[in-house]
């Protein structure tokens, strides 16, 4: 079962002027498309029972994979899940902060809505060269964590994840804000806060808690 | 001893149009800049204050040693592009290429292949190994040819923020921009010096 590029759910200029037309659309057309081609190139070669699974659960078996496809599936595959589940946490019309129980969830565990924003950034800021910035769910808790390159929360320790349940990530990368921050990482991780999508948090907070 | 920031050894606009003035400001200006800024924040009153780059590339971890590989191989890249670049020549280097890749077409293949393999923020050089002989080889963050015992040549810094404004996602595109500015004559003293 190849992956396939998943469909954006707003335009490419939807989420003006928080993230650009141009970088959505090279990030999905480019970016994402690239990691979804390479994945399915190294997918063919895998025996029957993990070509059937999906990207999510293949990431989280990445140690029975062939060694000779594992680098380029942690990457590949890992990049697929990782934007495919961005997309989904972007929209146009975002209220700017969470309702529900993940908003209980999260006032209990950082104290405040600000003071878990001000964790997530310097998660993203601290991330040195390519990675994600992630709130995760492990074992019914709330966590900050940061991975490397296309590494997923999903993964296992031994890949750079974290065993966990990603449910709001974002990606620092530079090629995520560099045509319109360039060098300003605060300010593109200060622009993201403005187009979350809190209700897909609060129903992947729902789903792993 | 506060890190300042090299002057490059030429005008921003002097590598037109393989690399624009507006990438050569954004890199050296800020990217540059800031991994010296956070090293003197974070070095500030500390027994590192007074060790220089290549001192804390060996002794150094996490933010500070990832910040002193990063400056480091800055200062080093900028003397590697050059707009006089008077061409690849068979001299010293020219012949250690030779004897390691068959040909400059081949190495440069070897070099393109290699750049092109790194997955995310890296660097590619041609370095000298131990032994003398010639190596290709690619870095990620907190590691650099220094810190292997490795005399480095040449570099080519494959982080998106070198490239993205001129090439996107086109790192081919950018890879053959590089060969015209390749500044030889640096490399060729760095085998011999």
């Amino acid at each position: 079962m190849a992956f396939e590029l998943p469909a954006l759910p707003f335009a490419y200029d939807a989420l003006e002027p928080h993230f650009d037309a141009e970088t959505m659309e090279l990030h999905h057309t480019k970016h994402h498309n690239t990691y979804v081609n390479n994945a399915n190139g190294a997918l063919e070669k895998l025996p029957e029972e993990l070509r059937q699974l999906s990207a999510e659960e293949l990431v989280q078996k990445l140690d029975s994979v062939p060694e000779a496809q594992r680098t380029v599936l942690r990457n590949n595959a890992g990049g697929h899940v990782n934007h495919s589940m961005f997309w989904q946490l972007l929209t146009p019309n975002g209220s700017g902060e969470p309702s529900g129980e993940v908003k209980s969830a999260i006032e209990q565990k950082f104290g405040s809505f600000d003071t878990f924003k001000e964790e997530f950034a310097n998660a993203a800021k601290g991330r040195f060269g390519s990675g994600w910035a992630w709130l995760v769910v492990k074992n019914g808790e709330l966590q900050i964590t940061s991975t490397a390159n296309q590494d997923s929360p999903l993964m296992s320790s031994e890949f750079g994840g974290a065993n966990a349940t990603p449910i709001l990530g974002l990606d620092v990368w530079e090629h995520a804000y560099y045509l319109k921050y360039r060098n300003v990482r605060p300010d593109y991780i200060s622009a993201f806060w403005n187009v979350v999508n809190w209700e897909e948090v609060e129903k992947r907070y729902q789903a792993a808690k | 001893m506060a890190f300042e920031l090299p002057s490059l050894p030429y005008a921003l606009d002097a590598l037109e149009p393989y690399i624009s003035a507006e990438t050569m400001h954004h890199h050296h200006e800020y990217q540059h800049r800031n991994y010296l800024l956070r090293l003197n924040t974070i070095n500030a009153g500390s027994p590192y204050a007074s060790e220089s780059l290549e001192s804390l590339i060996m002794s150094a971890t996490g933010e500070r040693l990832a910040c002193a590989v990063e400056a480091w191989n800055h200062s080093f890249f900028w003397h590697c592009l050059s707009p006089w670049s008077n061409g690849y020549s068979v001299d010293a280097l020219g012949r250690a290429i030779n004897e390691r890749w068959g040909s400059i077409d081949a190495f440069k293949d070897a070099f393109e292949q290699s750049a092109l393999a790194l997955f995310s923020s890296g660097w590619t050089w041609l370095v000298k190994m131990q032994d003398g002989s010639l190596a290709i080889i690619n870095t990620t963050a907190s590691d650099t040819p220094l810190k292997q015992g490795l005399i480095p040549l040449l570099a080519l810094d494959m982080w998106e923020h070198a490239y993205y404004l001129d090439y996107q996602g086109n790192r081919y595109k950018y890879i053959q921009a590089f060969w015209p500015l390749v500044n030889w004559e640096f490399a060729a003293q760095n085998l011999t010096s």
